[in-house]
């Protein structure tokens, strides 16, 4: 009987593991549609972000008590990874508990800790569940939340919890099958909270013990594997990608806008001094499809949670303008993943005559940022949603020259007058006598 | 008085065979709009007062290009940066002092990597620094001392550089009372004018973001609304007039404030 359960478990576990590299791969390749930007300054720095930002959750607690929820399911799913590994080595090998002889008298006060960061787990998916469905918070609410969004918040939720109910059958019912003295189950004692599940199944006989066991012992596992691989198409993929996104974030000053070294080699050459040829071809100005932003800045956006917290913060949006930075990056991942498949089922040549700016994002919502940086300041994982709305800007501006005309005159008054205002450049100076006559008149 | 002004630009300088310990970079607001002037002439009255070796480019200045950059016309900025730097460099400038965060920001993060490397500082920076050094001394039961105060912090200073504690403690050493808004520092609400939005109608929505803004303002109680930002100053100036409250209440810059105190 063990032997078929372990080949039907490793069968699983190469379903599982042949659809996460298979997602995994396609995802990586959409990133890569992106262009090459290079990452390998200050490296200490790097991991000290990630360490404080996506490993230490330091952002999360600017909102302390959703922090700190949120952290119980963070350190929740850590730990229990730590016993999916006794799992998963029980599954190949038909052992039980493999653990149990080396670890001793640790092993129980492991598992009770477990089972103690579940019910963290479980908590805080319930405070989630409520926030979302019944509190009515707004940022959850918003337009670019109707439909898939939202419900992939609570498929998420719901699974958590329903895998922890199976965590706990399963130790319930063991504690029944050691206390039964069936030789497969190493005694190590009632568990801190399955314990009180043990009512509900103390009048069935071993066999029906067993079968409960292993049903809930089968549905654990494959409701983990079948999230590993659910969490690829899903928001919930920030679990992985969180800690990447932080490494690559901005170290810079935030106010620093990326240069174009493109237009420095035309505008030298337009002032008279040596340009250097850079051999690299000039593409197009600023971004108009995913392919034309950083391949960071792609990856951002599959490590999006959809939070809102960008959102929330953000000027425009909190009077009413079209902007939401979250949408800008969740329309980018919707983009990816449709070029992705374009590439997929037509060749990776394939024009769909779409893009990011126009099918995606319009021109309205480009327009009204004020740069203000709220949003990359207010992102838990350091997403810089702002440095893309400006690149999309300088598409608008030098590609399609299509700014808004106030912009345009605007343009001109710098070019003429090296001022944004039509004020003559000869009378730049004027305040200096204007300050002079008026105190000598006071005089 | 008027012996006292003096504003001599790095032309008379150099003609001098002089360099100045600092540049201070004037903006086109501080040049041009007529509220921010003020702003200008107050800190040059500070300059002065404390007896700062400085000069102003005068009619050589032109727009650092942010508003252009901000918009996409990254053309236009780099052409700006590069005329900006050539004569910066030419007359050997090492340490600007500006009063406008947008002038800061540029200057400060982004010439260097098109050639300009200098020490830029915001004028509220550098008042904390005379402030520190005792040059700046405020006297004593000053027209601020224990005025209910609020300061908006503007993107670009804040967010964007992370100047936060330098305006407050030159409205601290002005001994007024400083009372915050609900989104300050880090969550500070923009004014509405960064990223070339100074420059245009704001798109629809619900409300103007200096509206928003001023009543956050407004709901400290505060008499007067310092800001460090010739944007900010222009677009709350704009939402106190809006609300009515233009007799009430003030929009002062730091330096207005410091420069009517010595």
């Amino acid at each position: 009987m063990t032997i078929i359960q372990q080949v039907l478990f490793v069968i699983t576990l190469g379903i599982a593991g042949f659809f996460v590299f298979k997602r995994a791969s396609s995802i990586r390749r959409n990133i890569l549609l992106g262009k090459d930007a290079e990452f390998n300054d200050q490296k200490g720095k790097r991991w000290g972000t990630m360490f404080r930002v996506a490993f230490g959750q330091q952002k999360m607690f600017d909102r302390p008590f959703v922090g700190f929820m949120h952290f119980l399911i963070y350190a929740g799913f850590l730990l229990i990874n730590i016993e999916m590994l006794e799992i998963i080595l029980d599954g190949i090998l038909g052992t039980h508990r493999l653990f149990v002889p080396v670890l001793g008298d640790v092993y129980p006060f492991l598992i009770n800790f477990f089972e103690c960061a579940a019910i963290g787990v479980v908590l805080a998916c319930v405070v989630f569940l409520l926030r979302r469905n019944v509190a009515r918070i707004k940022r959850f609410h918003k337009d670019e939340m109707k439909g898939w969004p939202t419900s992939d918040a609570n498929i998420i939720l719901v699974w958590e919890i329903v895998l922890m109910f199976f965590l706990y059958t399963m130790n319930a019912t063991d504690y029944l099958l050691q206390e039964a003295g069936d030789a497969h189950y190493p005694v190590v004692g009632s568990f801190a909270i399955s314990q009180y599940l043990v009512p509900l199944y103390s009048g069935l006989s071993p066999e029906a013990l067993v079968m409960v066991e292993r049903s809930a012992w089968w549905v654990h596992i494959i409701g983990i594997l079948g999230f590993a691989v659910y969490i690829t198409y899903s928001k919930h993929l920030h679990i992985a990608l969180a800690f990447p996104n932080t490494y690559f974030s901005r170290l810079e000053p935030r106010g620093k806008m990326k240069n174009m070294e493109s237009v420095t080699n035309e505008v030298k050459i337009m002032m008279g001094a040596p340009a250097e040829d850079s051999g690299e071809e000039v593409g197009t100005f600023g971004a108009k499809d995913v392919k034309d932003l950083q391949w960071n800045q792609i990856m951002s956006a599959y490590s999006c949670t959809e939070c809102g917290r960008c959102t929330s913060e953000c000027p425009a949006n909190l009077t009413g303008k079209k902007l939401s930075p979250r949408k800008v990056m969740m329309d980018i991942r919707d983009r990816a993943e449709e070029v992705g498949k374009n590439i997929d089922q037509h060749g990776a040549d394939h024009d769909d005559g779409k893009s990011l700016y126009g099918d995606y994002i319009s021109k309205e919502e480009l327009m009204a940022c004020t740069s203000c940086n709220a949003c990359a300041d207010a992102c838990p994982i350091n997403i810089d949603p702002l440095s893309i709305i400006l690149d999309m800007r300088r598409y608008v501006a030098m590609e399609e020259a299509s700014t808004p005309a106030s912009w345009n005159a605007m343009f001109q008054n710098v070019e003429n007058s090296q001022a944004p205002w039509a004020f003559p450049a000869a009378d730049r100076f004027k305040w200096a006598e204007e300050i002079s006559n008026s105190v000598d008149s006071q005089q | 008085m008027s012996e006292n002004i003096k504003i001599p630009t790095m032309a008379e300088m150099a003609a001098e065979g002089k360099e100045p310990e600092i540049l201070f970079w004037v903006g086109c607001a501080g040049s041009f709009d007529d509220r921010y002037k003020r702003v200008t002439v107050s800190f040059i009255k500070i300059l002065n007062k404390v007896g700062i070796n400085f000069a102003v480019l005068g009619p050589e200045e032109s727009c650092t290009g942010d508003p252009a950059r901000r918009a996409g016309n990254e053309f236009l900025f780099q052409m700006q940066a590069m005329t900006n730097i050539e004569v910066l460099n030419a007359y050997n400038v090492k340490k600007i002092v500006t009063a406008c965060p947008h002038c800061f920001n540029t200057l400060k993060n982004e010439y260097p990597e098109l050639g300009g490397e200098y020490e830029v500082l915001h004028h509220s920076e550098y008042l904390q620094q005379l402030i520190n050094a005792g040059k700046v001394k405020v006297q004593d039961g000053g027209e601020f001392k224990g005025k209910k105060i609020t300061f908006h912090d503007s993107c670009y200073l804040g967010r964007a550089n992370d100047v936060y504690e330098a305006p407050r403690d030159v409205l601290k050493a002005l001994d007024a009372d400083l009372v915050e808004m609900k989104k300050c520092k880090t969550k500070g609400l923009c004014c509405g004018a960064g990223g070339a939005q100074m420059f245009k109608e704001p798109e629809p929505g619900n409300k103007d973001i200096n509206i928003e803004r001023t009543e956050q303002a407004l709901d400290t109680g505060a008499k007067i609304v310092a800001a460090g930002c010739p944007f900010c100053m222009t677009m709350l100036s704009d939402g106190i007039k809006n609300k009515e409250k233009e007799k009430e209440v003030k929009v002062l810059d730091l330096a207005e404030m410091l420069a009517q105190q010595l």
